[in-house]
């Protein structure tokens, strides 16, 4: 896999960003600004609004008000942006030909197939190709979905709780490949409401709670010194209502 | 001879007359569901994917029309192909094409309806990855036909169901023409009304052995489909 280019389209910056669904806030005035580096970690209870944020960020879902720019601009999300969704949909084919699929129809057969080999190898599953992706285990599922968002050769990689669910073994796996490609260079944005992993792969932290964005924070100095009660009870372990 | 007995000796005989009328029903049978298919699948696909303001109510239209009484298309394809009819200068009452156009009409909805709630339900299943994705329009159709082309053979089976036992349509625009337009269905309703039941009761065996088969081959594809893309 290539080194990325720098980012031109960050800053990703929502501004009193809002999303209400029937009459419910979902997402409640974000302002946030997340800039390339080290991987930005959405955390918070169930229900605060990580996965829509993510799935704004990606033009899934429109905003109600206020805006979305990237690299300054108010544009369509760029194409290299690639989301992975905590229950991710296996096409029916096998693993390669799920990558192979997403690999862009430009690249030549050859290479598609040169490239899903790279991809599967960069996951571990290079001995599963030819296998039914929906015959996958979780993690393998989870790993594949992995590979094939990576296909897209994105800049920016959205994650919604890669490893929920998972066991150690395949969460470290995942975590892995997570820090391999956020030090190649591209840029991860994701969910998740495990704090321990959290603070394994955080560079910068965003707590959100209800819809609201509560605190951001680089990761050491979120966990050491949070600002808000909020933050500081939700690292404390005790319920966020 | 019981009448089960001399109708195993007929068929087990090679009778010509027996598997020319065999020949035809499956030629009939199969066109028309080739035929359906090239509707039934895209415009099934369309409806899936599409949003417009009438939608549900041809939904429940084409639902309806799987239901259609096989007489009422025999009728209808009669009027529009007999000579004082719209396309009555084409010449094709009472002959085999007549037979697939009036199949056709009857199986297409059915594989239309089947193949929208097949594809619509794989599509709320895809659509966030192939929006994610930025597949187009065209490519997602695609993508959800070829994924779930093991699935719609349900609905291409559903439809030579009904076209291999229909009868009521084939006889009016068909006109059992012996050696010409007698099919399977058409020659057992003739050969019992005659008294003749060792003839019709070798077709019903050889209609039933076929609609097993055929079945079982699909169950084959299906199976070693599922074990291919899971």
């Amino acid at each position: 896999m290539s080194m990325r280019a720098p980012v031109s389209d960050l800053p990703l910056k929502f501004a009193e960003a809002q999303i209400a669904v029937r009459g419910v806030t979902i997402l409640d005035a974000i302002t946030l600004a997340i800039a390339a580096g080290s991987p930005t970690i959405l955390i918070g209870p169930n229900g605060s609004g990580k996965t829509t944020l993510l799935r704004a960020a990606m033009g899934l879902i429109p905003l109600t008000s206020g805006r979305i720019t990237w690299g300054g601009r108010e544009t369509a999300t760029p194409e290299r942006c690639a989301i992975m969704f905590q229950r991710p949909a296996m096409l029916r084919r096998s693993a390669e030909g799920n990558i192979r699929y997403a690999l862009s129809a430009g690249i030549p057969r050859a290479k598609r197939k040169e490239r899903a080999a790279e991809l599967l190898a960069l996951v571990g599953l290079d001995k599963l190709g030819h296998r039914p992706a929906r015959r996958l285990s979780g993690g393998e599922q989870q790993r594949l979905a992995l590979a094939r968002a990576l296909a897209r050769d994105p800049a920016v990689l959205f994650l919604d709780e890669p490893t929920a669910s998972l066991d150690p073994h395949a969460t470290k796996a995942i975590e892995d490949i997570i820090r391999a490609v956020s030090a190649r260079g591209v840029k991860v944005v994701m969910s998740t409401h495990d704090l321990g992993q959290a603070k394994r792969l955080g560079g910068e932290i965003a707590l959100l709670h209800r819809g609201r964005l509560i605190e951001t924070a680089p990761v050491d100095r979120f966990f050491a010194r949070p600002r808000t009660e909020e933050a500081r009870k939700f690292i404390a372990g005790e319920l966020l209502v | 001879m019981t009448g089960d007995a001399s109708a195993l000796q007929l068929v087990l005989s090679g009778d010509p007359g027996l598997f020319a009328i065999v020949r035809l029903s499956l030629l009939v049978s199969l066109s028309a569901v080739l035929f359906a298919a090239l509707l039934g699948v895209p415009l099934g696909a369309l409806l899936a994917l599409t949003r417009f303001r009438s939608r549900e109510a041809v939904i429940v239209v084409l639902n309806a029309l799987m239901g259609l009484p096989p007489v009422v298309v025999g009728l209808a394809i009669f009027l529009l192909l007999s000579r004082s009819g719209p396309l009555g200068s084409l010449g094709l009452l009472f002959t085999p094409q007549a037979m697939v156009i009036a199949q056709t009409a009857l199986v297409a909805p059915i594989i239309a309806a089947l193949t929208r709630q097949t594809i619509e339900d794989l599509w709320v299943e895809y659509q966030d990855e192939l929006a994610a994705m930025n597949i187009g329009p065209m490519r997602r159709v695609m993508t959800l036909i070829w994924d779930a082309r093991f699935s719609l053979v349900t609905a291409l089976l559903a439809g030579f169901g009904r076209a291999a036992a229909e009868v009521g349509a084939i006889i009016i625009v068909g006109g059992n023409i012996d050696g010409f337009t007698r099919t399977m269905t058409t020659a057992i309703a003739l050969e019992t009304s005659k008294g003749d039941l060792p003839l019709a009761i070798g077709l019903g065996m050889v209609l039933i052995v076929i609609v097993i088969v055929i079945n079982a081959l699909a169950w084959g594809i299906r199976r070693a489909g599922e074990r291919y893309a899971g």
